[in-house]
């Protein structure tokens, strides 16, 4: 899903960034957010509603909506489309209110 | 607790055209974004502006974030806050600022509130899917970050953003093959429309999505035709195959502060939502409090920057700072401000400005 | 119908254009057929053909004795609603915007498209124009039959 080509952006070289998803390690590029970074590998799917279950992405892309939350090293509702993605992260899907250990 | 002069929330176009101003008057100035990187919606924006020179036409809105980013960044008496949220807008002007896991406060003499506006959602079957993404939020996804939204797009609205978006899709190597409007006519520029539509997207109007369909993600869309009075007509649905559905359906301004604050907020339709009452010089009902860009009604990012520029000014001049010809910058900005809303596109914003300006 | 469809009518396009026997000489065609607030077409011109008045909302009106075919307005023209003609014998040059990757090959024969994006006949780029001044947008020649010259806008984009 990454752009290799624009004609008017010029991405440049990214470095690699290694991050865990559920427990499988998916690299992403620096610059990425954590949302960013998992729609590159197809991932749409960030997080189950509250009460139904139902599969939730992201909608608003500037941090406004929550439709993004995840739970990242530990901590839920996250939001990950403007949380940048750093080496090492442990982003996991949040399944409802998430629980804050 | 920290003072500063002038405090501004939002380094969008409106944000930085304001900073700009109060630093070449004299003032400090503290600007706060939420976002790791200054510019709001110009960083995303790939296609040149309309306008004339005075509002950067024929460049690129990302040229024209380094255009006004770059004259004020290495300013001495810049305070930059980025990847800092304004939790709350107390009293006195006392601001409310987290940043990461770091909670402090600033009091300002003046606030200049740039929030800008955040984009609306569709009711439709399944509108919750993943898939299912506001256009900004692509544009961001793609220009920003370079990565597509999928392969094929539906895109619903035909305002400016959906057409822009969808062009940008295009520009990304994505297939747009619809783009669906409720409305009897393209709300957008023609010049927008006839770009994509000489690519091969078909625009379709009196049309609205009835149904998102898949089950983890999108996967397919139905398209249905609209009656006279926006309802669906049974039997003219069709399922397109798509695996993202784009909403461009309009903007709601982000007045949260300016409601928690105290000032007045006023629904009008045509400017998004509740939009502030401010004075001529763009000042909120709490005295010291200026709104400008799209938090005070949802326009082109041309009008944010002059609109930011009239507010910087008059906070400048509220501050005491003598300016040279103050008169004739504030007269000459606001005919440029009157010229973008004129003609037939601005009808929407004039009739919206007309509607705030009668209710007492 | 543009407002409906992006499509212009045929005589909105025939009105765009002058004398088939002005094209001898390439000249600016413009389609900006609504009113909005923008001039840089205007501005850019080197030779002062084309004029909106103060209010930048008022339509551009173009001067076809003053206009040389230079394609500055072309991709200057935010709307890419620019193109340039000429007529040479049975054939038209046309140079059109385009901000798609790859950028065409010199020589290469490319799908020309008409206003509703339809495949009309194919077209030899005659020349890539990219220089810096241009931010990113690319000025294409394209030779085409003279029979298309009302109809052809652009050419249908390949990626990779």
């Amino acid at each position: 899903m990454r752009i290799h080509q624009h004609p008017i952006l010029d991405f440049g070289e990214r470095k690699t960034i290694r991050f865990s998803y559920n427990g499988q390690t998916l690299e992403g590029l620096e610059g990425d957010t954590i949302a960013s970074a998992l729609h590159a590998h197809g991932v749409k799917k960030l997080s189950e509603s509250i009460h139904l279950k139902r599969p939730r992405g992201f909608y608003c892309a500037i941090g406004n909506c929550a439709s993004c939350n995840m739970v990242v090293n530990g901590e839920p509702n996250v939001r990950t489309c403007i949380t940048p993605l750093e080496d090492g992260m442990d982003v996991r899907l949040q399944e409802g209110k998430g629980r804050i250990r | 607790m920290k003072h500063v002069e002038v405090l501004i929330i939002g380094a969008g176009p409106a944000g930085l055209s304001a900073a700009d101003v109060l630093l070449e008057a004299g003032a400090e100035v503290a600007l706060i974004d939420r976002s790791d990187r200054p510019g709001g919606q110009l960083t995303k924006q790939t296609h040149m502006f309309f306008g004339s020179q005075e509002h950067y036409a024929s460049k690129r809105g990302i040229e024209i974030l380094h255009v006004l980013y770059d004259k004020i960044k290495d300013h001495p008496r810049l305070h930059m806050f980025s990847e800092t949220t304004v939790a709350g807008l107390y009293p006195d002007r006392v601001v409310a600022c987290v940043s990461g896991q770091r909670y402090f406060t600033i009091q300002a003499d003046i606030i200049i509130v740039a929030t800008g506006a955040s984009e609306k959602s569709l009711p439709f079957e399944n509108n919750d899917l993943p898939g299912v993404y506001a256009a900004g939020a692509v544009q961001t996804l793609m220009n920003v970050y370079g990565v597509k939204p999928g392969d094929k797009v539906l895109m619903v609205g035909s305002g400016n953003i959906g057409l822009i978006v969808a062009y940008q899709l295009m520009q990304a190597g994505v297939k747009v093959p619809v783009l669906v409007e409720a409305a009897k006519t393209i709300s957008g520029y023609h010049v927008h429309a006839s770009k994509i539509r000489r690519l091969g997207v078909d625009i379709r109007m009196r049309t609205s999505i009835k149904r998102a369909l898949g089950t983890d993600h999108v996967e397919g869309a139905q398209i249905w035709q609209l009656d006279a009075r926006w309802q669906g007509i049974a039997g003219t649905e069709e399922t397109i195959e798509v695996d993202t559905i784009c909403l461009a359906v309009g903007l709601s301004p982000l007045t949260e502060l300016l409601q928690q604050l105290g000032a007045e907020v006023i629904y009008i339709n045509e400017l998004g939502g509740h939009v502030p009452r401010l004075n001529e010089k763009f000042e909120t009902t709490v005295e010291g409090v200026y709104a400008c860009g799209d938090v005070a009604g949802i326009e082109e990012a041309s009008s944010a920057m002059i609109a930011g520029k009239i507010a910087g000014l008059e906070a400048a001049l509220k501050q005491g700072y003598a300016l040279e010809d103050a008169q004739a910058r504030q007269a000459a900005l606001h005919t440029s401000l009157k010229t973008l809303r004129s003609g037939p596109h601005g009808e929407k914003i004039r009739k919206g400005h007309a509607r705030l300006g009668a209710r007492t | 119908m543009i407002e409906k469809t992006g499509v212009p009518t045929r005589q909105d396009v025939l009105e765009q254009f002058p004398e088939r026997i002005v094209l001898v000489k390439p000249k600016a065609i413009i389609e900006c057929y609504k009113e909005i607030p923008c001039n840089p077409c205007s501005t850019s011109c080197p030779f002062d053909a084309i004029h909106i008045p103060e209010d930048i909302n008022i339509r551009p009106v173009i001067d076809f004795d003053a206009c040389t075919g230079c394609g500055i307005c072309v991709y200057q023209c935010p709307g890419l609603a620019i193109t340039v003609m000429q007529v040479k014998a049975d054939k038209v040059i046309m140079k059109i915007p385009y901000e798609f990757t790859p950028l065409p090959q010199v020589g290469a024969q490319r799908n020309v498209l008409d206003r509703t994006g339809s495949v009309i006949t194919k077209g030899t780029i005659l020349k890539v124009q990219t220089s810096p001044v241009q931010e990113k947008t690319a000025l294409i020649h394209i030779e085409i039959d003279s029979a298309f010259l009302y109809d052809a806008i652009t050419i249908e984009v390949t990626h990779g």
